[in-house]
């Protein structure tokens, strides 16, 4: 690859551990710098997801209306989308509120633990989905990457492989508790 | 009136919006954070046996899985009525102490350092980390080794980095082992060097800084933190030393509230719902909402703190107070006191290694529930962190209330907002840089939105100034 491949990471509903995984492999960040544009991700200042994305890693499953918009947009623009981690690829820690029914969850979080105010807020914030679902049911996934979070080197063989040109084959590199 | 909207905040742990509201003439009347996302744990955990708890509630946050293993932890303990073994304490520290030293260097070398050393009116293309490396390789690189080892020793102790499960109910799941304590011991001097020399650094820098000093957050407000006997820096909280009660001190540095036990915490800490945010706003409970506003993190557990009870983090804070004086009342004063604190925990955690008791076998204490509720309460990197669970007669989690550090700081964000918001946006046109200050100032307090909502996430910007009728006044975009 001549040209700098165009990577974006996108964070929808998780706890950013998938990314902290990303940022686990630590001095091979820099190796790896000269290879790449980050052309958006949390950990950079591009606040509009550009067009013509080689690849997306994303974190989370999706769980509000802002969700679904943002993951549709991420796909229009982006070659090969990755479900990183377990949120992304089955709705993991977040779809456990699934069982129950969202506006009990929404009660329990802002009546029953509250002590002034009590209310579910509504102003200026995403309208929650009653249930919490993985990528692959809304938009077409081209790689999952499961892990809770997937390791660094996990992480790393993805972007070496992608940056190779080729599409990383993960049937050999990750087993389940890893 | 107009509204412009910072919608995505980023370099930020997290989902977050900003807008700010001006009137006629463009004079700000108000400033506001919006935390947008929500997931619901207290709820979900209903039902699940009390001691998957640590491990379920690190999934709140990957930026600090540790603080919540350890807060879940010593909840259960309290469920269990039991005192953990001596070196499961040593042990739990450990670990805690290597992880505030990684989520300290993140925040500060991958997050907020871009602002310092690239601009706060630079290219936002290249006011990132990988911009830093580019620019100043020697810094960036210094960050990036500071982060790993504080994940390296977590991961030596754990056997995983993020979401280990190695923190249990009563103590830790394996002892460490004489060549794991000699290896860290001996990266010791390394990870302290370089604390230290970006220490000296940033010091120099401050000059450089003052009017951020002056604008981020800088106001009167009380300080929480957990306390211990000696009023030494406390950042676990040793149940076998009776320390980690809570403590109050006012805008002076005086006490004034002080050893209230964790199951006493609802009686101090209120918690209001923000119909605009996910995030609740806790107060001082004695004073009401919202004249009950407080801080936690760094600057608060400085402003409590004695002295830090280690020879160079001491040192570098009597500088710091010689120069700033004994309560710093500015919230940019974070960045700074997370400084202190890595070179604090590092200190530290070379002492509590050379602790006979450290590779002691005894690390885990077993019992069923015998308590019907426990709180668990720590010094999270940015802040106090409670966790509060209850049981019914089989140890099944019947309710969960978890209260996370930034959630603490949420009223001092708002007002620390609007202050930024008015020394830089006036008039009817608003420059990048403005609005890259009012995300400095969220990211001085180093928020965690994925801890606050129990929740996550971010996404793009676009900033709108609307008229009065709706209409678009103008639009900043960032590429």
């Amino acid at each position: 690859m001549t040209e700098k491949a165009r990577i974006a990471t996108l964070w929808l509903d998780g706890c950013s551990g998938c990314h902290m995984s990303l940022l686990d492999i630590d001095e091979r960040l820099l190796d790896i710098a000269g290879k790449i544009e980050l052309v958006y991700s949390p950990v950079v200042d591009a606040k509009e997801f550009p067009e013509n994305v080689d690849l997306t890693l994303v974190e989370g499953a999706i769980a509000s209306d802002e969700d679904i918009e943002k993951i549709k947009l991420v796909r229009s623009r982006t070659k090969l989308l990755v479900a990183l981690g377990d949120c992304a690829v089955t709705g993991n820690v977040p779809a456990m509120r699934n069982n129950f029914l969202l506006e009990d969850v929404l009660h329990c979080g802002y009546v029953e633990n509250a002590t002034d105010n009590p209310g579910t807020p509504t102003i200026e914030v995403p309208k929650l989905e009653p249930k919490v679902i993985p990528l692959h049911e809304l938009v077409p996934v081209d790689l999952f990457v499961p892990g809770c979070p997937p390791s660094a080197d996990l992480i790393f063989f993805v972007l070496s492989e992608v940056l190779a040109g080729r599409v990383p084959d993960l049937a050999t590199q990750c087993h389940f508790g890893n | 009136m107009q509204t412009i909207r910072i919608n995505g905040i980023t370099r930020i742990e997290g989902h977050g919006k900003i807008t700010i509201q001006l009137d006629d003439h463009g004079v700000v009347q108000d400033a506001h954070l919006h935390v947008l996302q929500f997931r619901g744990f207290e709820k979900f955990c209903q039902g699940r046996p009390f001691y998957e708890m640590p491990s379920i509630t690190a999934r709140v946050c990957g930026i600090c899985p540790i603080s919540h293993l350890l807060a879940g932890a010593k909840a259960c303990d309290a469920i269990m009525g039991l005192r953990i073994p001596e070196p499961a304490e040593l042990l739990r520290r450990t670990v805690h102490l290597a992880q505030i030293t990684q989520s300290h260097a993140l925040s500060f070398f991958h997050l907020s350092s871009p602002d310092f050393l690239m601009g706060w009116d630079a290219n936002p293309a290249e006011r990132n980390i990988l911009g830093l490396a580019a620019k100043y390789p020697d810094l960036a690189v210094e960050g990036i080794r500071l982060r790993k080892w504080g994940q390296h020793v977590i991961e030596l102790l754990g056997g995983k980095r993020i979401h280990s499960p190695w923190i249990v109910p009563g103590g830790v799941a394996a002892p460490m082992t004489e060549a794991t304590r000699d290896e860290i011991l001996k990266s010791i001097p390394d990870a302290l060097g370089i604390a230290t020399r970006t220490l000296e650094f940033f010091k120099h820098m401050m000059e450089e800084l003052s009017d951020e000093v002056e604008t981020f957050a800088n106001f009167r407000s009380l300080f929480m933190t957990i306390g211990r006997k000696d009023g030494n820096l406390c950042l676990y909280g040793s149940g076998r030393r009776h320390e980690g009660r809570l403590r109050f001190a006012d805008a002076d540095g005086h006490i004034i509230a002080d050893n209230i036990h964790p199951r006493d915490y609802q009686q101090y800490v209120g918690e209001s719902v923000d119909s605009a945010s996910y995030m609740k706003a806790p107060y001082y409970k004695p004073l009401g909402f919202p004249n009950g506003i407080y801080r936690v993190g760094p600057a608060a557990r400085l402003n409590i703190a004695r002295q830090c009870g280690t020879p160079l983090a001491d040192e570098a804070l009597n500088e710091f107070r010689q120069r700033f004086g004994n309560v710093s009342l500015s919230s940019f004063h974070n960045h700074y006191a997370r400084l202190i604190e890595i070179v604090f925990a590092i200190e530290r955690m070379q002492q509590i290694l050379q602790e006979p008791d450290i590779l002691g076998k005894d690390i885990r204490a077993e019992a069923k529930a015998n308590e019907a509720q426990g709180i668990g309460i720590i010094e999270a990197p940015r802040g106090t962190l409670i966790h509060h669970y209850k049981v019914d007669g089989n140890g099944m989690i019947t309710s969960v209330n978890l209260i996370v550090a930034t959630g603490h700081n949420t009223l001092a964000m708002n007002r620390g907002l609007r202050q930024v918001a008015d020394k830089y946006i006036s008039g009817r046109t608003v420059t990048e840089g403005a609005l890259n200050r009012m995300e400095g100032l969220i990211r001085s307090f180093d928020p965690c939105l994925s801890c606050s909502t129990h929740a996550d996430g971010k996404m793009a910007l676009e900033v709108d100034v609307l008229n009065a009728d709706g209409s678009l006044q103008q639009r900043i975009a960032r590429e």
